[in-house]
């Protein structure tokens, strides 16, 4: 099993990723550069991963242009094939323009980067991350401007009856309410995952939350789903 | 009298884009490549109630120079309509 | 066509300046040599009126491996074959009038003088200043500020680890804006880079954006007061382009790697001028400039324009000759301009070509720092508020009844307050190297990839002190950071200035200056942090008058091991609460004797280096021998703001007595220096009083599990209500 972290231009947390999988996990990476074609390395067990940042310094809208790298054109049929692909921060708003995952990261109800800890919990076992991670509070960080997970009524429906809501915001003890949500999100939703099960996206770093070093290896709950088989 | 009015709030054109360069680059990337020069601003409208077009013109005006366009970095222009 | 003395004066050169520039060419300078010297010899490139008093800071030590005024940014060893690039930097000017912008650019500007020698940043701190909070304009230049701060360092990718941020009526008008960044880097061939250039026939390239009419004359900007007409003074304002900034970073530190890179350096202030010249000037060399092939964002650019942009992003390299495909290809996969414009000559001087006429042609060593830009020695005399100082009388301040509650008011006011509603906004743990999120510490402690070792790193002025004796205050600057550091478990190792100070013309603010010089390399000395580089702003001030005397510290230190961090926060119910170092009767210069006693001139508060020295040696000793469990330093708000930061990470209380040979008020929120609050294990403390030495210490109580704060046996309440009025009160003066 190896991962694959894709560097689109203005991408920077790829190399946090890249430490937090070799390093803390010790897991095999490859990094991937946008301009190439070619992912047929990779196979069903493996895991594209669209890392944070800022692609293309998220003008026009976050992930918008990215959205366009030749690379993405690999992406979407490694996806469509059953391939595991996780996007964070800016890689979740990438496969939402790419129409991987539905829905749309707007900006901060409070019209403010925001920078810090917070708590998600899994909202169902469904998926390979939530039976990893089971009813454990996680601690992860948040740094977005643009986090605010929106969805129409229909797609929202959808997305609780398939079970396809993976992390909410809450606090400390797990309860979700209006004052654990960092950033306006409906329904405190922190990251979904597409009706097959294979592509997943979250706002919070999992990969900044990793390392014994950083005091917080809540993180590594959710890396490390991706390395069991579906 | 109630007036609209269409506000264009554009970056200076002596000044950087770096906004409307990226998109510029990803058109062509695109195979777009006859596109050039983008520049990427804020279109704002807004309702106001005065007592002739004049007056209108005043107001928004002033809406732009104090607020709505920072004519440190930014150029604006508006038209106006009835209603 | 020759320049008058008409243009070179409306360029801000001064008559004999205009004089000089003739006598080194040998003639009448035309109007675009006339227009490069300016800005060159204005006070921001040239330093002509502080050189002379920068060059008696300690400059040397045995970790330095580049000295100040030798690179873009000192350069420290800090083992392990890796060295530390670090630099802090000014954006005042641009940033009182485009606050997002002029913030922005500043922090894109300093990360350039970092990478441009091979070091990849990993940390990026501010030291920002400005007016009342109750102010609205405080507020218009802080969000701005701040946004403008975020919108270019998150964009970018380093973390924001660190920073302070103060606001004082002086800089109403002028806000500072200093913006420090630290790089790492292998030391050796093919990884660090030099801002030089030789080898005649060597081509140099440009990289990076395009060049247009935006921020010329930007130096020469930086270098005038600030009036009412300076918002019309368009195109001074520069847009920062974080994205292509990205790019750069990472095409430079390719290029670098091919081992084709002569010399490279960034264009900031005077652009392609400066650039040209000061390379040329190190490596002894010249250059042939042909300007029509510069990449322009505008049409028909005069030679002048091109010559003085300073339009962001760029950067000037120089590679040997034979190499330039290698390196055109690096640019090209990032997307990236790469043309060559000229080539390196053998004769020193500068020429600049415009389609193949000539139109300007100077010496290269007569344009910098160092060769023949001016030097000036100005007059100082002693300011005259100095006898209101010695005025002041703490007899005549009645300790107040009510302490609970002055203290209540004190931890709200902004300076003292949490400056959360700030530091949310920029990304904090990009590069997962910052160790402060989950263990605060009174320096940043940011882990080195690769290699066992972490940097502490802070900034530090408290300009209110500076202000009361320039001497004293520096003295006391550069002893704060390196107690931040000590109290970190870091070693200081050197640091880096931003010598913020009003017109030097005026003999009071020259006074300030050359005492903080003086106060600044006593201290330096003492620690052993040699001044590694930085900058000097003048001419901060309005028609109020300068702004307070504000010599911001930038200092690094370096842990061998990340094991040996120290952090801030009590630990433990129970834990013996100690100061280390003398409680003092003393209310001089505090936070509380100023905002909430309305005194605004008094001394500055007790200092004593080696007693300073002496207290850093014995914390130090303590982290190493493992004997404390949190070390903080007594600053601002005095002890018991000291107590309640302490308190606050874990929620747990805590139970002191005061001296009733010291004032309570000074107890409690004096400000004298060289004091450490730490926390210490029941079962340890007789080994840790052993371990002191001698050294002044006072057990004055013991950390809570009860959660509340209780001083000489009065309840105060609970700390998590004292946490919610520290951590909202600058959210709160927003809203009002």
């Amino acid at each position: 099993m190896k991962f694959g972290v894709i560097v689109f231009p203005g991408s920077n947390c790829d190399r946090d990723m890249m430490h937090a999988l070799r390093d803390d996990l010790q897991q095999d990476v490859v990094m991937l550069w946008h301009k190439d074609h070619d992912l047929s390395m990779f196979g069903q067990d493996d895991c594209i991963v669209l890392p944070g940042g800022f692609s293309y310094g998220d003008y026009l809208r976050c992930g918008a242009l990215a959205r366009f790298s030749p690379m993405m054109e690999q992406v979407i049929e490694f996806a469509n094939n059953g391939g595991k692909v996780f996007g964070v921060c800016n890689g979740f708003q990438i496969l939402c323009e790419a129409g991987l995952l539905p829905g749309v990261l707007l900006q901060n109800e409070n019209q403010q980067f925001v920078c810090k800890n917070v708590f998600v919990k899994s909202a169902n076992t469904n998926n390979i991350i939530g039976r990893n991670v089971g009813d454990k509070v996680l601690k992860i960080p948040v740094a977005h401007g643009e986090g605010r997970y929106y969805a129409d009524a229909e797609t929202l429906e959808q997305l609780n009856k398939n079970q396809q809501v993976v992390f909410r915001y809450c606090d400390e003890r797990g309860e979700v309410h209006i004052n654990s949500n960092p950033n306006g999100a409906i329904n405190n939703i922190a990251g979904i995952c597409n009706a097959g099960r294979n592509v997943f996206g979250m706002m919070p770093h999992p990969e900044r939350a990793s390392s014994s070093v950083l005091s917080n290896i809540d993180g590594q709950h959710i890396l490390q789903a991706f390395t069991y088989m579906n | 009298m109630k007036y609209t009015a269409h506000i264009n709030v554009m970056p200076l054109k002596e000044l950087l884009d770096p906004q409307g360069k990226a998109v510029n680059n990803s058109l062509h990337n695109l195979g777009l490549s006859q596109v050039h020069d983008v520049r990427i601003g804020k279109h704002i409208t807004l309702h106001l109630e005065a007592t002739n077009k004049e007056e209108a013109e005043r107001l928004a005006q002033e809406a732009c120079k104090k607020l709505l366009a920072n004519q440190v970095m930014e150029s604006f222009d508006f038209t106006l309509a009835e209603g | 066509m020759q320049a008058t003395l008409e243009q070179a004066k409306k360029l801000g050169l001064r008559e004999e300046e205009f004089e000089k520039i003739k006598q080194v060419l040998g003639r009448t300078p035309n109007f675009v040599e006339t227009a490069m010297y300016s800005v060159m010899w204005s006070e921001h490139c040239s330093y002509k009126n502080s050189i002379k008093w920068l060059k008696t800071l300690p400059r040397d030590g045995e970790r330095l491996l580049v000295k100040a005024g030798e690179e873009n940014a000192g350069l420290v060893d800090i083992g392990d074959g890796l060295g530390c690039v670090f630099k802090i930097e000014s954006h005042n000017h641009p940033s009182a009038i485009e606050p997002f912008q002029g913030a922005a650019t500043g922090v894109g500007g300093i990360h350039r003088d970092i990478f441009t020698m091979g070091a990849f940043p990993i940390a990026s701190l501010n030291s920002l200043r400005f007016g009342k909070m109750d102010n609205p304009k405080t507020k218009h230049l802080l969000k701005g500020v701040v946004k403008g701060i975020g919108h270019y360092g998150n964009c970018f990718g380093v973390p924001t680890v660190a920073g302070e941020v103060y606001f004082e009526s002086c800089y109403q008008t002028n806000p500072l804006v200093n913006a420090m960044s630290v790089g790492v880097v292998k030391v050796g061939v093919g990884e660090t880079v030099s801002a030089t250039s030789y080898g005649p026939g060597n081509p140099v390239f440009i990289v990076g954006a395009s060049t247009g009419k935006d921020g010329i004359g930007g130096a020469s900007f930086a270098s005038a007061d600030i009036n009412e007409n300076s918002a019309e003074q368009l195109p001074a304002v520069q847009v920062g382009d974080p994205f292509e900034e990205k790019k750069l970073l990472e095409a430079c530190l390719e290029t670098i790697k091919t081992g084709a890179i002569i010399g490279m350096q960034d264009m900031g202030a005077a652009g392609i001028t400066c650039s040209t010249s000061e390379m040329s000037a190190k490596g002894e060399h010249g250059m042939i400039i042909h300007l029509d092939k510069v990449p322009t964002r505008q049409n028909n650019m005069k030679p002048w324009e091109m010559l003085l942009s300073e339009s962001q992003e760029r950067m000037l390299i120089v590679v040997e000759k034979g190499r330039e495909a290698d390196i055109r290809k690096i640019f090209d996969k990032w997307d990236i301009h790469c043309v060559q414009i000229g080539e390196v000559t053998k004769d020193t001087n500068l020429k600049y070509y415009m389609n193949g006429e000539l139109v300007a042609d100077v010496p290269a060593e007569s344009l910098v720092l160092g060769g023949g830009a001016p030097v000036y020695e100005r007059e100082y005399s002693e300011p005259k508020y100095f006898e209101e100082i010695n005025k002041f009388n703490p007899a005549d301040i009645k300790i107040p009844a009510d302490l609970k509650d002055v203290a209540y008011q004190l931890i709200q006011l902004p300076n003292i307050a949490s400056k959360r509603w700030v530091y949310e906004q920029y990304d904090s743990m990009v590069g997962i190297g910052n160790t402060h999120t989950n263990g605060p510490s009174d320096a940043a402690i940011v882990r080195v990839h690769g290699s066992e070792k972490a940097l502490a790193v802070t900034t530090d002025c408290n300009s209110r002190y500076v202000f009361a004796d320039p001497y004293k205050g520096a003295m006391i600057a550069v002893g704060e950071a390196a107690r931040n550091i000590v109290c970190s478990g870091g070693t200081p190792v050197a640091i880096t200035n931003c010598l913020n100070f009003g017109n030097p013309y005026n003999p009071e603010v020259y006074y300030q200056f050359v005492h903080a010089i003086k106060g600044m390399s006593a201290a330096c000395t003492k620690f052993n942090t040699p001044v590694t580089g930085g900058n000097v702003s003048f001419y901060n001030q309005s028609e109020d008058g300068p702004v307070y005397p504000t010599p911001t510290i930038g200092m690094v230190g370096v842990l061998e091991s990340i094991e040996q961090k120290m952090t801030l926060d009590f630990k433990h119910a129970g834990d013996f609460i100690y100061v280390i170092g003398q409680n003092r009767n003393d209310i001089n210069c505090s936070e509380y004797l100023h905002q909430l006693c309305g005194v605004t001139h008094s001394p500055a508060p007790h200092f004593d280096l080696e007693e300073e020295a002496k207290v850093q040696e014995t914390v130090l000793r303590l982290i190493g021998e493992k004997l404390i469990r949190s070390a903080h330093d007594i600053s601002e708000g005095g002890l018991f703001a000291c107590l309640l930061e302490s308190a606050m990470v874990n929620d747990l209380g805590f139970s002191i007595h005061t001296d009733k040979d010291i004032r309570k008020d000074a107890y409690l929120f004096g400000e004298a220096q060289s004091r450490v609050v730490v926390s210490v294990n029941p079962t340890l403390h007789t080994m840790f009083e052993a371990e002191l030495k001698g050294a002044h210490f006072t057990m004055i109580g013991k950390v809570n599990a009860n959660k509340e704060i209780c001083i000489d046996d009065e309840g105060w309440g609970y700390v998590s209500d004292w946490k919610e009025a520290y951590d909202t009160s600058l959210e709160r003066a927003f809203l009002k």
